[in-house]
């Protein structure tokens, strides 16, 4: 126990002693700052208040962004240019090949289930007494990291050979409907399925939460004169709850797409990138930090952000739409 | 009142609320069932694990503290020697500062460029957004480079090496930087919501920023705040990349997600240490999401929706 505290204890005072230094510091900025007045109090607020954020994300951001991009037409050590080697060997490598098929696998399937199954939720959710019940269970694997949720899966998809107890419920579930259940992370290509269903299990309450908010503020006159006039179930939810709520769904696809093209914790937990699962996520981690080939690891992170990039322009301009309401 | 309206609205039924009923809880027991299943393995003897399924378990019910016991202090196996308990306190350690800090610098910033208006602060915040976008990957490396080498131009070092590579604060300073692209985003749209005419009467008053900034911006701000922060804490908490990135893996700094992933990893460690495990890596989240859910769902509506 005294070893324990030995060695954790410092710990513990060293955090609280930097958090107690950073507000102290603060403080002493705001005292000496708030002192000037006249034409120089202006400029002055406007430093101290935006630099700190500005040098963090220029030094945390911006330059090693660019940085990125010139690592990228280098060698693995980065210390020579080599041109579009490293692009080149994404084209031609077939281990390259299966990843970019993975990962637009899941770009199409993840966002599109994620969303539509939370929109589904959504729906259902503003027929049912004792919402927040439901509400609460579907959304928690959102605080659940991917790591745990994959160790939770990892127990539903354990398998044993036939004649011993099936532990994992997917095998359990399979056996007790006549069939034969098989070692589910090596069979290709379903185990890249299952890797999605962890990621749609954790997100969907994301996608279901923001979709339940959107269609409550469908004002309720609408609904009722669209239902006068006969809309019932399918047509009243497909012409009239659908297009006021599809800006929300929009969104939710998006971040969805974002996040499905990032996928890396459940595979690197769950496979490794072994058995045809791997990602561009996961690929540019191995190349960086196992293969220690600089080079092709950052040209991986451009092939990423470029990805992104469409998303963000989207996103900027409905941003944009917004304020200008 | 509106909720009422909606339930005497005939056309609000789109399905049957029985129809929608069965659909929802149904969903919501296949949502939970493999939480459960974790949490009752968990329980289990080591023995046991292996030779009869959870939800057999559950009808002869026979549980063991042990595993917890074991994962938390260590159990002697080479995987698991000391337990993860060190490694939860560096989660502890990690998470503090890496939420406090950025949220701090945003709330600071959105000030600024909500109410210290200067020429080129709309196009500042567009590009603040935009950086939102850039994914991590892009920093690891060169980040990585500056802790451990510096930075140059040429041969020239116009920046020391931090040394901070494999410390805490080499986990605090990146989490922070990544943070705050989000968080001046919706901190600004919070921030620049508060009312005009309270704003301006205390600047004709003859109080400074610093002043308006801690006795009105801050107090007023404190729900918006609130609900970044538990949406950070956790993105922190759960995160693995910086995690592996930044953090050697050591007893000494890795947070208990990277360490629960490296068990994973080592086929040695039994099936009790990983579902105790995770369900101690999870435990803290799960009680940050279940007390402050409010706030949590708050934090991340408005991230999207306005």
């Amino acid at each position: 126990m005294s070893d324990f505290l030995s060695a954790n204890l410092p710990k513990f005072t060293s955090v609280l002693t930097v958090i107690a230094a950073f507000f102290f510091i603060l403080a002493l900025i705001f005292a000496i700052a708030g002192r000037a007045n006249g034409k120089k109090a202006r400029p002055i607020a406007l430093v101290i208040f935006l630099a700190p954020a500005l040098l963090l994300l220029l030094a945390g951001l911006v330059i090693p962004g660019v940085r990125t991009i010139l690592f990228s037409f280098m060698n693995p050590d980065s210390n020579e240019f080599i041109g579009w080697g490293n692009y080149q060997w994404m084209l031609e490598d077939p281990n390259v090949k299966t990843i970019m098929f993975n990962t637009i696998l899941w770009v199409l399937v993840v966002p599109l289930f994620t969303a539509a199954l939370g929109l589904l939720l959504a729906v259902m959710l503003d027929r049912i007494k004792h919402e927040s019940i439901p509400k609460s269970l579907l959304f928690m694997p959102m605080a659940i990291s991917f790591v745990g949720a994959s160790i939770i899966f990892k127990f539903v998809y354990e398998y044993n050979e036939p004649g011993d107890v099936q532990i994992g419920l997917l095998s359990a579930v399979v056996e007790f409907f006549g069939f034969t259940p098989s070692d589910w992370m090596l069979s290709k290509p379903l185990n890249t399925f299952l890797l999605m269903i962890i990621y749609v299990w954790t997100q969907m309450g994301f996608g279901m939460v923001i979709l339940s908010a959107a269609i409550k503020g469908v004002p309720s006159d609408i609904v009722e004169a669209s239902a006068l006039d006969g809309a019932h179930g399918w047509r009243l939810f497909s012409n009239v709850t659908f297009p006021m709520v599809k800006g929300t769904f929009i969104v939710v696809l998006a971040t969805g797409v974002v996040g499905a093209l990032k996928v890396f914790d459940i595979v690197r937990t769950m496979t490794g990138g072994n058995f045809s699962t791997n990602v561009l996520a996961n690929e540019m981690y191995s190349q960086t930090f196992v293969q220690f080939d600089q080079g092709k690891g950052s040209a991986l992170a451009v092939i990423l952000f470029l990805l992104v990039t469409p998303i963000l322009i989207y996103n900027i301009r409905s941003l944009r739409r917004e304020r200008a309401h | 009142m509106a909720k009422k309206l909606a339930e005497h609205t005939p056309g609000r039924k789109i399905f049957s609320s029985k129809i929608a009923t069965v659909i929802v809880w149904v969903t919501t027991i296949i949502w939970t069932v493999p939480t459960l299943g974790l949490f009752v393995t968990s329980f289990k003897e080591d023995k046991k694990i292996l030779g009869e399924a959870w939800w057999v378990s559950l009808l002869n019910p026979d549980f063991t503290l042990a595993n917890y016991k074991n994962v938390f202090f260590g159990d002697g196996t080479e995987s698991l020697s000391s337990g993860v308990l060190p490694y939860f306190i560096n989660s502890i350690v990690i998470t503090l500062p890496a939420t406090i800090f950025p949220i701090v610098i945003a709330t600071m910033a959105a000030y600024a460029l909500a109410w210290i208006r200067f020429r080129g602060s709309d196009f500042l915040f567009f590009f603040i957004f935009a950086l939102q976008i850039v994914p991590l990957q892009m920093s690891l490396v060169p980040l990585l480079l500056l802790f451990t080498g510096g930075a140059h131009i040429g041969s020239v070092q116009i920046f020391p090496a931090l040394g901070i590579a494999g410390d805490f604060a080499g986990i605090w300073l990146p989490h922070t930087m990544f943070a705050l692209p989000l968080a001046i985003y919706l901190l600004h749209n919070f921030i620049a919501g508060l009312p005009r005419e309270l704003m301006e009467a205390a600047y004709v008053d003859g109080a400074n920023h610093f002043t308006v900034f801690r006795r009105i911006v801050l107090p007023l701000s404190i729900p918006g705040i609130a609900s970044i922060a538990i949406f950070q804490f956790l993105w922190v908490w759960n995160d693995l990349l910086v995690a592996l990135t930044f953090a050697s893996g050591t007893e000494e700094v890795a947070p208990i997600n990277s360490k629960l992933a490296s068990l994973v990893g080592q086929y040695g460690s039994g099936y009790t240490q990983l579902s105790a495990g995770a369900f101690i890596t999870i435990a803290v989240p799960l009680i940050v999401f279940f007390s402050l859910q409010r706030y949590f769902v708050r934090g991340l509506l408005a991230g999207s929706v306005k």
